[in-house]
């Protein structure tokens, strides 16, 4: 029997490191490989900025960390001197080619950074002022090296601090063709009121807000992709509806429910207009789509079985990614925009469920117990066209609910490995896992823009 | 002693004048009264007869509100009797008199005869009445939810399945004789069928797979004659579930149909 169970795991764990040498390319594709390094030395400040220059440079640092596209250089190789100002580079006499004040003194060992921010931060007007660089220090020269030079205000507190570091961050990122997350919003099903309500928070667990006040169960959000909507399924008719807000002033908006005894798991489509969800009106859960307001009922699937999670492609609206009991066990099923050409995209193996499109419309974050008992979820990434998959968590308690950040690299989820269901974010290959939550019982996250 | 008195009299009186006479002219002499002799102390009165009370009793001493206890009293040598309170004067000295009071009360005689009055009492007490048997009321109905709680069973499904199990048909075949003599006593009240999931699979699905079970569970009670206009249905996935523990015995428990009414 050991000898049995060992001999399966060898075979479990020699089938995984093929699929992970076989799709790491997945995460290649999405992430990029080859990671220049960047050297970000801790800013100074003079007057009243000095307070919170810890506030600066800890945000910057984490910014530019969990974009993940940079690999952070360790403070501990810098030179001493570290220029704070264009002019303080200077031509060094030769052979001394590691001062901090010369671009070689960067770019060379022990540092060996590809890139270097540096600047300083002043009180002027009563505001924080940040006079920020970002240097290509591989280039020759001074005039070749300089991408960004900018100056930034903000309110002189640690969140003006804050937010001026979130800004220079966000330009350096755009430079490299990634959209800072800064600004953006999760929603979230919580406890934490004694009721399963929705709630949101920034894109790194500051500001967390109730955002329903039902007293009831509402549970699975989905967001419309402008951000301006927020559909969820809700008990307070007495069985599970969808309801649907409007983001910008937290009103309920209307929305016909079929006479059904559920109706849930609402998807806009890419436009906003029409909307897929779950109804048992024929006695079955499948598939159905409606406009905006309910009204315009079309049945997209029809059959003895549950049809669950509808998600439609955010790139082209042209296909329905979803999950399905038809063929036994929950898997994950694909079909065209009007319920044809139906598919199953993961292998039949477990359950697998909770898909989320990847902004480019060729990949989806979803759970899936392959490989475990069932109800021991896992987060995969699949390219939807070929179906390979890689898979980012690796049996840490229940991981559910991938969903995929606007910058298409990064991924929340709900992952009850700290002992209860808390909400998680990681990068697209499973590294950089922090966790945003701690109080109550969290799950089902959306990121929103 | 008299005479003392006197004296002293006469020396006030002299007192007096010459008082007088130190201090304005006395127009004429004064005149000096002699008091008269006392007369004598009258006999003494014949001795007269005092009343009396011989008895002065209530029979029965204990009664119930309503009923009457009679007042009996004897004297002698009384001229007047009074019965306080609320009965006034006798004119018998000797008699009896039929009192009802409300609650207990002490009734005074007072026999006044021409040599003194005499004084007794007697008390009524008076007991409420026991409280009357209960009057036979029409029964209370039960509340709904509570017969449905008590009659009907639960079923158990299988993992991941939403078809009737062999031992739930039982429980549902009785549970829709129970329904059938239920809803005749309670016409208007419907039952909820709940169905109920096991935490493993997803939240999503198992809200689809809980409804699924709750819907077989209707459509099994409709064909033994339950009309659907009496049965609603609900999904609770595994959103209540009944135990939280990650074993078999626990899931199994969560796998369920329940049954609420209203």
């Amino acid at each position: 029997m050991k000898n049995k169970s060992l001999f399966l795991f060898a075979a479990f764990a020699a089938l995984a490191s093929a699929q992970v040498a076989q799709t790491s390319d997945i995460v290649i594709k999405l992430i990029g490989k080859d990671k220049p390094i960047i050297a970000v030395p801790d800013l100074r400040g003079s007057g009243d900025t000095q307070a919170f220059m810890n506030a600066f440079n800890g945000t910057l640092y984490s910014d530019l960390e969990t974009a993940g596209i940079f690999q952070m250089s360790s403070k501990s190789v810098y030179p001493l001197t570290i220029p704070q100002r264009p002019q303080d580079f200077r031509q060094p006499a030769a052979g001394d080619a590691t001062t901090g004040l010369w671009l070689t003194g960067w770019s060379n060992p022990p540092v060996n950074a590809t890139y270097l921010t540096f600047g300083y931060a002043g009180v002027s007007n009563s505001q924080f002022v940040l006079y920020g660089w970002l240097y290509n220090v591989k280039q020759p020269d001074l005039a070749n090296a300089q991408m960004i030079g900018k100056t930034y205000l903000g309110s002189l507190d640690a969140a003006g601090a804050t937010k001026v570091a979130h800004e220079f961050a966000s330009d350096i990122l755009k430079l490299f063709g990634v959209e800072s997350l800064f600004g953006t919003r999760i929603f979230f099903v919580s406890n934490r009121s004694g009721n399963k309500e929705m709630w949101s928070m920034d894109f790194d667990g500051q500001n967390q807000k109730q955002v329903t006040f039902y007293k009831t169960i509402s549970t699975m959000p989905s967001v419309s992709l402008d951000g301006s909507r927020l559909a969820f399924t809700s008990f307070l008719s007495g069985t599970p509806q969808i309801v649907v807000h409007s983001t910008e002033t937290n009103r309920r908006l209307p929305f016909f429910n079929q006479q059904a005894s559920l109706n849930a798991g609402m998807s806009f489509m890419p436009d906003g207009k029409r909307v897929i969800y779950s109804s048992s009106i024929s006695g079955y859960p499948n598939l159905y789509n409606s406009d905006i307001n309910g009204a315009g009922i079309h049945r997209l699937t029809s059959g003895r079985y549950i049809d669950v999670e509808p998600k439609i492609n955010p790139k082209t609206g042209n296909d329905i990614v979803f999950v399905s009991g038809r063929g036994g066990p929950q898997q994950l099923y694909r079909m065209g925009i009007e319920g044809t050409d139906v598919e199953r995209l993961t292998t039949g193996e477990g359950q697998a469920s909770n898909p989320s499109w990847h902004p480019n419309g060729s990949h989806i974050a979803f759970s899936w117990t392959r490989g475990y008992d069932p109800g021991n979820f896992n987060v995969f990434i699949m390219d939807v066209a070929d179906k390979q998959y890689v898979q980012l968590t690796h049996g840490a308690g229940r991981n559910e609910n991938p969903y995929w950040a606007p910058d298409g690299r990064h991924i929340v989820f709900a992952s009850n490995r700290s002992g209860s269901m808390q909400i998680y974010t990681m990068l697209a290959d499973g590294t950089q896992v922090r966790q945003l939550t701690s109080r109550g019982r969290n799950e089902m996250p959306v990121w929103s823009k | 002693m008299r005479i003392k008195q006197l004296g002293l009299f006469a020396l006030a009186l002299s007192l007096a004048i010459s008082g007088a006479g130190c201090k304005k002219k006395v127009g004429a002499p004064a005149s000096v009264v002699v008091p008269k002799p006392d007369a004598p102390p009258p006999p003494p009165p014949p001795p007269l007869a005092k009343a009396m009370i011989t008895s002065f009793t209530a029979e029965p001493s204990t009664i119930e509100k309503g009923q009457s206890s009679s007042l009996r009293w004897a004297t002698t040598n009384a001229t007047k009797v009074t019965i306080t309170p609320n009965v006034g004067d006798m004119a018998q000295m000797n008699g009896s008199r039929s009192v009802s009071p409300g609650s207990t009360t002490t009734y005074t005689l007072v026999a006044e005869g021409p040599g003194g009055s005499a004084t007794q009492t007697a008390t009524v007490t008076v007991n409420d009445p026991p409280p009357p048997p209960p009057t036979p009321k029409a029964a209370v109905k039960e509340d709904f939810s509570s017969v449905i709680a008590r009659e009907l069973a639960d079923i158990s499904f299988d993992y991941d399945k939403s078809d009737v199990r062999e031992d739930a048909r039982g429980i549902l075949t009785r549970n829709a004789d129970k329904l059938k003599q239920l809803f005749a006593d309670y016409p208007t009240n419907v039952v909820t069928i709940e169905g109920h999931c096991d935490e493993r699979g997803s939240a999503e699905y198992n809200l689809g797979l809980g409804d699924r079970r709750a819907i077989a569970a209707k459509e099994f009670l409709q064909q033994l004659g339950i009309g659907a206009d009496r049965l609603r249905t609900v999904s609770y996935g595994k959103e209540r579930p009944q135990c939280t523990d990650a074993n078999e015995a626990c899931y199994a428990k969560n796998r369920r149909g329940h049954f609420s009414g209203n």
